[in-house]
């Protein structure tokens, strides 16, 4: 491999062409300020000294930002602190970097090089010598050729598809012994379960729920769950808002779902699963933060706008002896993204296709 | 264009990219951050007939004289209480300048005193919500750690996890909480104003309530993660990145590619 220094420094030499191209030599090599002029040259030296000199400086303010700053539990004092250091940090880098790229740009060297390539293959001998070494490596191990070694090969296969499992088997049982894929398709609402407070779990009357409220609901008994609850919460998660009963369209087959103008909407998005809860009590309309799906409350949370395909599950709720609001069941289909529907119809023939042609966009 | 090309390798290119970048950034910051803010009022009932005067005057033209309100103009005012008034005219919601997404808040058109006599003559119209006392919204009696936790339920998904307000749909938004009373925080939770849901006192309770503005009063103390952004999430975050950080390093590949003259 050759480096020459800029062999032909005013254009091309000779005009033969390469591949039907003239090749048009090098550009014309103009001298920078630093080469000819002997001040220019001090000057690029100050200034990557400077550079350099910025770092120092960095390194002392950093260093005595920490010494000297005092840090008490104020957050004004905790940022000040750690923004001294980092500036200090930051020019003592910066400092190098630019003094180092300054020094290349205009002190160093800066004739055009030329490297020619190499060719790619290697030679013969050196060809042959590797396909010798792979087959005398084969012949002295036992893989292959006059003497074979069954046993070692097959305790060297068996130990390499084993080793895999001592990773893999635990992870695998640490997942849970529950492989019951449908249970994904399900929440912890039961019949009858109390619809209460997020987080503190107190249940919720009827009559506290006035128009225009919206009241951010977990199941009853969640926050005494042992495992599982972040899970069993992510699911059930509910939106409860009441509406003048006049403004609400009651879907077909639900009527019975709601309780005066009382509706129940699961929180979590069926694009892909974040919480539903940008609700705009003029409108009636629930915005996804993720990806601007909005949801129309009044018809069923049917999608209005936005990449969803289908609306959020409705929970059925009714209103218990003591004026509690209570789930009449479980949501007739699963709740979140799409896919578990696709798996399976849902229990009561209510089919989660059914409303989507024609809500989406 | 050629004298563009032409000056692309002066020294001072990346400089002024940088420095315009920056201007760009400030000056969007700079339009962004407009608030109001205005004085707590402490409304007694009085005078409940020059209430009902400023009414015909100010507010009868859209609510009607009788503040039944108008269909598709203005929701009638029976029962909205006092605190509905003293939020909506004491923040300077009302009356609108004009009509759009939403009321805007600005500069209060009227005086304490006035507000007072307005919230009395629609308070008189129909039991609704009263203005809180000094007690119920003082920050310092709250707990600002539960009021973390019920705002980031009930009100981090509009306005924010610290109160920097956030956009919804057409161009309406959630304000940002920072500049706001606590007596019109405390206000607006009672009253669901324009867009936001009622939360009332069964919902969050007083209590509740306060700790709240306790949280949001607590945001003045700084943000130990250093700027803010405006806290308006990854939006302004990744803008900031992508603005700044790349503009940098854009410009800096620029000047180590740069041939120095």
């Amino acid at each position: 491999m050759s480096t020459t220094e800029n062999p032909t420094e005013h254009g091309p030499e000779g005009s033969e062409k390469q591949n039907g191209f003239e090749n048009p030599g090098l550009p014309y090599h103009r001298p920078r300020r630093a080469d000819v002029d002997p001040k220019a040259d001090k000057k690029a030296e100050r200034q990557t000294a400077a550079l350099f000199g910025v770092s120092i400086v960095g390194t002392i303010v950093a260093i005595g930002s920490y010494m000297a700053l005092d840090m008490t539990d104020e957050i004004d004092s905790i940022r000040f602190v750690n923004m001294a250091i980092g500036i200090g940090i930051f020019l003592a880098m910066i400092g190098i970097g630019l003094g180092a790229i300054h020094w290349a740009k205009t002190l160093m060297r800066d004739h055009e090089m030329v490297e020619e390539r190499h060719a790619l293959r290697s030679s013969d001998e050196a060809r042959e010598g590797a396909i010798q070494n792979l087959k005398d490596g084969a012949e002295d191990s036992g893989l292959g050729g006059v003497k074979r070694r069954p046993v070692l090969i097959g305790s060297m296969l068996t130990a390499l598809l084993a080793a895999p499992l001592a990773l893999l088997w635990p992870q695998i049982g640490n997942m849970g012994a529950d492989w019951n894929i449908s249970n994904f398709g399900h929440t912890m609402w039961r019949k009858g379960m109390r619809l209460t407070r997020d987080p503190d779990g107190t249940p919720i009357k009827a009559s506290d729920v006035t128009i225009g409220s919206a009241f951010h609901v977990i199941p009853e008994g969640l926050n005494e769950l042992e495992h599982h609850k972040i899970e069993e919460k992510a699911k059930a998660v509910v939106l409860l808002l009441r509406l003048d009963p006049r403004d609400l369209n009651l879907q077909p087959g639900r009527e019975d779902w709601s309780f005066d103008g009382i509706i129940a909407f699961s929180k979590i998005c069926t694009h892909v699963g974040c919480p539903v809860a940008l609700y705009e009590q003029q409108t009636h309309h629930l915005l996804c933060p993720c990806h601007q799906s909005t949801f129309d409350v009044a018809n069923g949370a049917k999608v209005v706008f936005g990449p969803a395909k289908r609306p959020l599950p409705q929970l059925p709720i009714a209103v218990d002896d003591e004026g509690y609001i209570v789930a009449q069941s479980d949501f007739h289909e699963p709740i979140g993204p799409s896919y578990w529907t696709r798996l399976h119809d849902t229990s009561d023939g209510l089919h989660a296709d059914d409303d989507t042609e024609g809500s989406s966009h | 264009m050629n004298a563009l090309a032409r000056h692309r390798y002066h020294r001072a290119a990346p400089v002024v990219l940088v420095l315009l970048l920056l201007a760009l950034i400030a000056g969007i910051a700079a339009a962004v951050s407009t608030a109001s803010s205005a004085e707590a009022t402490t409304a007694t009932a009085d005078d409940v007939t020059e209430g009902q005067k400023l009414f015909a005057a100010n507010c009868a033209s859209c609510h009607g004289l009788d503040a039944q309100g108008t269909d598709g103009v203005a929701p009638s005012l029976v029962g909205v209480g006092a605190a509905a008034v003293d939020f909506q005219v004491g923040t300077g919601r009302m009356p609108m300048q004009a009509s759009g997404p939403q009321a805007i808040a600005k500069r209060p058109q009227f005086s304490e005193e006035e507000i007072s006599q307005l919230a009395a003559y629609v308070a008189s119209l129909g039991a609704g919500p009263a203005i809180p006392t000094a007690e119920q919204v003082d920050p310092a009696l709250g707990d600002a750690a539960n009021g973390m936790e019920l705002f980031r339920t009930n009100c981090a998904m509009c306005h924010g996890s610290v109160g920097g307000g956030g956009a919804l749909t057409q161009g309406k938004y959630a304000p940002n909480l920072w500049e706001t009373t606590p007596t019109h925080i405390y206000e607006a939770m009672l009253v669901g104003p324009q867009s936001m849901p009622v939360f009332n006192d069964a919902n969050i309770d007083p209590e509740g309530k306060r700790d709240i503005i306790a949280y949001l009063k607590a945001q003045d103390e700084g943000s130990p993660g250093g700027l803010r952004l405006g806290s308006i999430g990854p939006v302004a975050e990744g803008m900031w990145g992508w603005l700044v950080a790349l503009g940098l390093i854009i410009a800096s590949t620029v000047w180590i590619g740069a041939r120095s003259s």
